[in-house]
């Protein structure tokens, strides 16, 4: 391809975008990209419930210490499959970029979808690419969906938490938040705190094994951090929950970034996080091999399904003092993912 | 470096409360705390230090959040300023959300204003410096805290010799909005959780007329869990011994003179004049404004708008709230009719409001 930056006619469905698709994006996915190029993907047939998921990517900066919005719109999607019990079988990728877009870039987050579509053993086989004029969109957007079988016998879902259950995080909390706000432009924040973008596919395949149907939710603490997602479930579930704060892993680095911000670590989103409430019984055999799972080495036991009730979410406060945790109204951070 | 978990200790938070149990043991009757910043009444419901503390300890909140003290009539300037052609809206973030008389700049920016967020203020200059065919206004809100980063940001956009860079000032000083408050005999405030850090430009001894003149006790206190319940129970201490004095618990940042250096050029491009206060009203001496010398970047008198008539809504306890008098639990729109989503006040909207801390920790 001869322009090193990314012109309208790329968009075009003419010569140029014909030049893009198999100069840059096809040898970039390929491996994992059809080759095909007609107007659907056809995938075998399989037995069992699917999953289908869909979820855009806006994140700005597009690369940010420990990730790029290539990875991040793989994983994402990814993760929400594997949150309803799916292993993944196929994604979509959706490109929309601003005219003048370093192909250079382009071909960096490329390259960082393959590398995680690989990692999360999924086929990327079909997708779109568009180009808008410059000052119409912010460099490039992604949309990806993906398609998953559910695991037999497996029903985990947000209304499943029961009184006595406990909740397990596989790590540190607010990583890719502060990640993405710390190299944002205007912000001088120096530090070395990275994403914790990441497949978690895996992780839940070794939770489920360890625990089958004790484990009664799953969910990916994204938007709205750990609290909101929490007290999604205890809304659904019809549960309070009791979560203590000397027991949620916060990076110190993150945890200082937060005071100096004015956020709680709480409300951070995470893209390689994922909460597992399992009943008291598989507490310990789930907690161990999340610890020996590349993704959950600093997993936690963070708190407890008290009882049925209105939705309470409340956290012990490491000075010993109570508080009630309320969903996130409107964006703490914009454009994180 | 551990920036937090040692202010956040378990064992030490219990010894500091059993201490602050012993002090008040023989107290008869109720001591009143006010804490007129807004990282502190965060940081009292972030960490359920109320339910913590004896009963005889009460903690109100007073007027320490800038955008919460910030008039209305302000925002509908502001959102005046936005709808100019060939503006440039700079503030930071809190501001573009709190309502006006009927718009807020979240508001005009979803339809076409040029409205944006930064973090310091020299991002402002230098956004005028790349757009020279637009007149850039920063919103220049807040207390001593931030007025010496934007008097910095009026010397440099002058050094360049900058024509489209200017303020639209609302700067608050302490202590004087706390004279005006220990003077209401419906609040009765025994003692002062002082900020921590407008104390460390301003310096501990700025609070001596006032102690001296009220006999009120006043402690300036750190953040962090730790040192909010230090600060405590030194101002019990006070009270309970009859004692007035200013005390500083933030000796890790405060000293007794201050920052000078931030002060001269605070001062250098500012002056004091009296200020509006939502829900409190004018304070002789508590703003400053923009010195003559610097006139050319005051965005009031250089870009003349037509500023609505200021409406405050009706029902919002905003006002109450922000005097310490009543908690946003008290307000019949709290969680109704207002919600961070959808404030009415700008104690919801802020992050550092009573109505935002209450709602998300209460």
């Amino acid at each position: 391809m001869k322009s090193d930056v990314i012109l309208l006619g790329h968009g075009s469905g003419g010569k140029l975008s014909h030049q893009l698709l198999d100069d840059i994006i096809i040898p970039a996915l390929s491996g994992v990209a059809t080759r095909d190029q007609n107007d659907s993907a056809i995938l075998p047939a399989v037995s069992g419930e699917l999953a289908f998921t869909t979820d855009s990517y806006v994140v700005d900066p597009i690369f940010f210490p420990g990730g790029c919005i290539g990875d991040l719109a793989i994983n994402g999607t990814v993760n929400d499959l594997a949150m309803a019990g799916a292993k993944p079988l196929a994604i979509s990728v959706g490109l929309i970029m601003e005219e003048g877009l370093p192909v250079s870039d382009l071909q960096e987050i490329l390259a960082a979808m393959r590398t995680a579509a690989d990692k999360a053993g999924v086929n990327i086989v079909t997708g779109d690419t568009k180009v808008v004029p410059h000052g119409k969109a912010d460099k490039i957007f992604i949309n990806t969906a993906g398609i998953g079988v559910v695991r037999n016998g497996i029903a985990v879902s947000g209304s499943g938490a029961r009184p006595g259950d406990k909740v397990l995080i596989n790590g540190t909390v607010g990583d890719h938040g502060m990640a993405v706000l710390a190299s944002r432009e205007g912000l001088e924040l120096e530090s070395d705190i990275r994403s914790d973008c990441a497949e978690l596919h895996s992780l839940v395949e070794v939770i489920l094994e360890a625990g089958g149907d004790n484990v009664h939710v799953l969910r990916d603490p994204t938007r709205g951090g750990v609290a909101t997602t929490l007290k999604e479930i205890c809304a659904q579930s019809e549960v309070d929950i009791e979560l203590t704060e000397t027991d949620i892993p916060v990076r110190e680095n993150v945890g200082g970034a937060c005071a100096i911000l004015g956020l709680d670590p709480l409300f951070v989103a995470n893209e390689g996080k994922l909460l597992a409430i399992v009943t008291e019984d598989v507490t310990d055999k789930i907690l161990t091999v999340m610890r020996s799972h590349e993704t959950g080495r600093e997993a936690a036991i963070i708190g407890t399904v008290v009882g049925t009730g209105e939705g309470k979410l409340s956290l012990q406060t490491a000075i010993g003092g109570r508080r009630s945790i309320e969903m996130l109204a409107g964006e703490q951070l914009p454009r994180i993912c | 470096m551990k920036l937090t978990t040692p202010f956040r200790d378990p064992e030490l938070a219990r010894a500091q409360l059993s201490l602050i149990q012993q002090i008040v043991a023989d107290y008869d009757g109720t001591m009143t705390l006010m804490e007129v910043c807004g990282t502190h009444t965060m940081a009292i419901y972030q960490h359920g230090i109320r339910a913590l503390l004896p009963e005889k300890i009460r903690l109100i909140s007073g007027p320490g959040c800038p955008v919460c003290v910030t008039p209305v009539d302000y925002v509908d300037h502001a959102v005046a300023l936005a709808r100019r052609a060939g503006t440039i809206i700079t503030t930071f973030g809190d501001m573009i959300r709190v309502p006006g008389s009927s718009s807020s700049l979240i508001r005009e920016q979803a339809t076409g204003a040029q409205v944006k967020i930064v973090y310091s203020p020299l991002d402002a200059v230098a956004i005028a410096e790349n757009n020279p065919e637009s007149e850039v206004v920063f919103l220049g809100v807040g207390f001593e805290t931030t007025t010496p980063t934007i008097a910095g940001a009026v010397l440099t956009a002058a050094q360049k010799g900058l024509k489209n860079f200017s303020v639209l000032t609302s700067h608050k000083t302490m202590p004087a909005p706390m004279a005006a408050l220990i003077s209401d005999p419906e609040l009765q405030v025994d003692g002062y959780i002082c900020p921590a850090h407008v104390s460390a430009i301003i310096g501990s001894d700025a609070y001596k007329p006032l102690v001296d003149t009220y006999k009120v006790a006043a402690v300036i206190t750190g953040f962090e869990p730790l040192d909010m319940l230090q600060g405590i129970a030194m101002l019990a201490k006070q009270i309970v011994s009859g004692e007035a004095k200013v005390e500083t618990q933030y000796r890790r940042v405060v000293k007794p003179e201050g920052n000078q250096k931030a002060r001269e050029i605070l001062y250098k491009v500012f002056q004091p004049c009296s200020a509006r206060w939502r829900g409190i009203g004018d304070i002789p001496d508590s703003g400053l404004e923009l010195r003559p010398e610097y006139s050319a970047f005051n965005a009031a008198t250089k870009l003349p708008v037509e500023v609505e008539e200021p409406r405050e809504h009706a029902g919002c306890l905003c006002g109450e709230i922000l005097k310490g008098k009543v908690r946003p639990t008290d307000c019949k729109l709290f969680k109704t009719v207002c919600t961070p989503e959808d404030p009415v006040g700008a104690c919801m909207v802020s992050s550092e409001g009573t109505c935002a801390a209450e709602y998300k920790y209460g």
